[in-house]
């Protein structure tokens, strides 16, 4: 395959449950991005697969010229064999240079997929792209939960590939004259070739409690050295007492203090970048690190004066959480 | 029903040593000196999803890798825990692999073991974390596969199975032959028993060089990996970390100041009895 392409910025956009999920925006900004970066500008196009999806239209205000809307009833639920077959077809036909996903699960799965298929490269997981003087993609992906961080490049075929943790970016930003065309494609040629391995059944939304994470502008956050559920729920007060949201280490999950994994920051959890970070007698492993790495101002409070946290705080508090949380939450009451 | 079952796994250096992982100041290369290697955590889990299997319904259970030679000593560790046989793919054309080169190597040597009704492996590896190869095999196998799979049952000819996908999961029926890549939830692994490890001794582990395989040299390796590193650094999260002191009260103080200034409002009785 040869590296001439048709040109095109594709930004496969991810629904769940007929919703387009926020990392889309995201993907959208940055290919925008992308395209002034490019010697000569490509079209920045936005593809996205359902039955039937809500709010098309914003993908264009964040920047998609062309929408493409596959919609067929066997789309509806994400399956990787059909979501592949068109995917590989519609790429083919149309021969885009550039392909981001979302480094969802779902992107995650899909991605490389295509990437086996078409026979080209899919950088994982990466925390930024960028075009360099070759005017070739150059995704920077984290290694080592974050330690290492190492460029990719896919110099010989095409498209380029790239999934994107959401998060990552930042908050995707809406162009000042959107303008866009929708273009339906008929997927009924590739679903045909579907050898019916796959069903897809259901798709089960569990309720989120509490403010996500993503929306937060303060995040507190606990590791193993809270020590207990009940000490947890102190971290949930001083939560909702700075009208925040509540977030989490992995060994924390495997204590089970929270209910959801969703509340886990780190590698292969969500990435953050709040305002304010608050971590509560968590020791900072690398993991973890790479997730909360952007945030604004981050204080810790940690008993262990050596603990690596502090080496990327900018405010330190040597002392036991559980009595900081509660002259803290006392103090925030008036009492 | 006998299900043949096979396990792709990957020894990793010990995620717990990543912050003494440096980069070479002059040969920008990845030093790693020191770190112990294990087997990748998740991928316990999936041995343990294929024993499981076997217990239920009989079969056998093949554990592979693509590794240099003391990959060896990560098959014995699963053969002891319960592993029928191991198989080691170890050859210096293997090396400088992408994910599209190494499932397409692990392909190969699973065709070359024979049919598999199952291939289990975990969803993603501690190190490099990409989480690409279990679907890529999946491709090159030419079966149905389901990644980050926390739920899984077998019913006659074909699974059920939960992908967890963010705040929430779907459920899929696959029919066999599939590939599954599990996550940590789905299972408990075993611990490994003395007699295990006895046992493991005398169970076959077959090792595999190219020249032993069916496959298309420039889809190995180096050659036949379509992405390409550039650069490799060490990010700098450094910040100055300023130490707060005093009794708790003034340190409370400071760090309600610090809040606002960050923007928060924070109504909150100031240590000199002055409410805002």
């Amino acid at each position: 395959m040869t590296a001439k392409t048709a040109g095109g910025i594709w930004v496969v956009a991810e629904q769940v449950a007929g919703r387009i999920n926020t990392v889309s925006y995201e993907l959208l900004s940055k290919a925008c991005a992308l395209k002034k970066q490019l010697k000569s500008p490509e079209p920045v196009v936005a593809v996205v697969l359902g039955k039937a999806v809500e709010e098309i239209e914003q993908l264009g205000r964040f920047g998609a010229e062309e929408i493409i809307t596959v919609f067929a009833p066997a789309l509806e639920i994400y399956q990787n064999d059909t979501y592949a077959l068109v995917l590989q077809d519609l790429i083919t036909a149309r021969d885009p240079s550039l392909v981001l996903m979302g480094a969802t699960a779902i992107g995650q799965d899909l991605a490389p997929v295509l990437g086996a298929r078409l026979k080209t490269g899919v950088a994982a997981h990466c925390v930024d792209v960028r075009i360099n003087e070759d005017n070739y993609l150059v995704a920077v992906v984290p290694a080592f939960g974050g330690k290492v961080l190492g460029d990719i490049l896919c110099p010989n075929t095409r498209p380029q590939m790239a999934t994107l943790k959401p998060g990552v970016l930042g908050k995707p930003t809406t162009v000042s004259e959107p303008s866009f065309i929708i273009t339906n494609y008929d997927p009924s040629c590739s679903l045909q070739k579907d050898q019916g391995r796959i069903k897809a059944l259901e798709v089960v939304r569990q309720e989120q409690t509490g403010m996500p994470l993503e929306e937060a502008e303060v995040i507190v956050i606990g590791g193993w050295g809270i020590g207990s559920q009940e000490n947890w729920t102190l971290l949930e007060e001083l939560a909702s007492l700075l009208g925040g949201a509540v977030g989490c280490t992995r060994p924390v999950v495997d204590e089970q203090w929270v209910k959801s994994e969703q509340q886990m920051i780190g590698t292969s959890g969500k990435s953050v970048r709040p305002k304010v970070y608050l971590g509560f007698a968590l020791s900072g492993a690398t993991h973890h690190v790479c997730g909360m790495k952007d945030s604004g101002l981050v204080i810790s409070v940690n008993k262990d004066a050596a603990a690596p946290i502090f080496a990327v705080s900018d405010l330190r508090i040597v002392g036991d959480a559980k009595t900081f949380l509660t002259a803290l939450i006392k103090r925030i009451k008036g009492k | 029903m006998n299900l043949k079952i096979a396990v792709c796994i990957k020894p990793v250096p010990d995620p717990n040593f990543y912050d003494q992982i440096t980069i070479h100041p002059v040969k920008k290369t990845i030093t790693r000196q020191g770190i112990p290697t294990i087997i990748n955590p998740v991928d316990k889990n999936a041995l343990e999803a294929a024993l499981q299997l076997r217990e239920q319904v009989g079969g056998t259970v093949t554990v592979l890798t693509m590794a240099p030679p003391n990959g060896e000593e990560s098959l014995r560790e699963l053969l002891a825990m319960g592993a029928d046989d191991a198989c080691l793919l170890t050859d210096r054309a293997f090396a400088g692999a992408d994910t599209l080169a190494t499932s397409y190597t692990l392909a190969q040597g699973l065709k070359k073991l024979g049919n598999f009704d199952l291939v289990f492996t975990g969803t993603e590896s501690a190190d490099g974390a990409t989480s690409q190869v279990p679907s890529q095999l999946a491709q090159w196998l030419g079966v149905a596969h389901l990644w980050n799979v926390s739920e899984l049952q077998l019913q006659e000819q074909a699974l059920r199975a939960k992908m967890k996908i963010e705040n929430g999961y779907i459920e899929y029926a696959v029919k066999l032959p599939a590939l599954i890549a599990v996550t940590r939830d789905l299972n408990t692994p075993r611990f490994t028993s003395i007699m295990g490890v006895m046992k493991a001794k005398k169970k076959p582990l077959t090792v595999y060089t190219v020249n032993d395989l069916d496959v298309e040299m420039d889809k190995l390796g180096l050659k036949g990996s379509p992405t390409q590193p550039g650069g490799i650094f060490a990010p700098s999260l450094g910040r100055k970390g300023e130490r707060l002191t005093g009794d708790i009260d003034e340190i409370i103080d400071q760090l309600l100041i610090k809040l606002r200034a960050a923007g928060l409002n924070v109504e909150a009785a100031d240590a000199c009895q002055e409410r805002r």
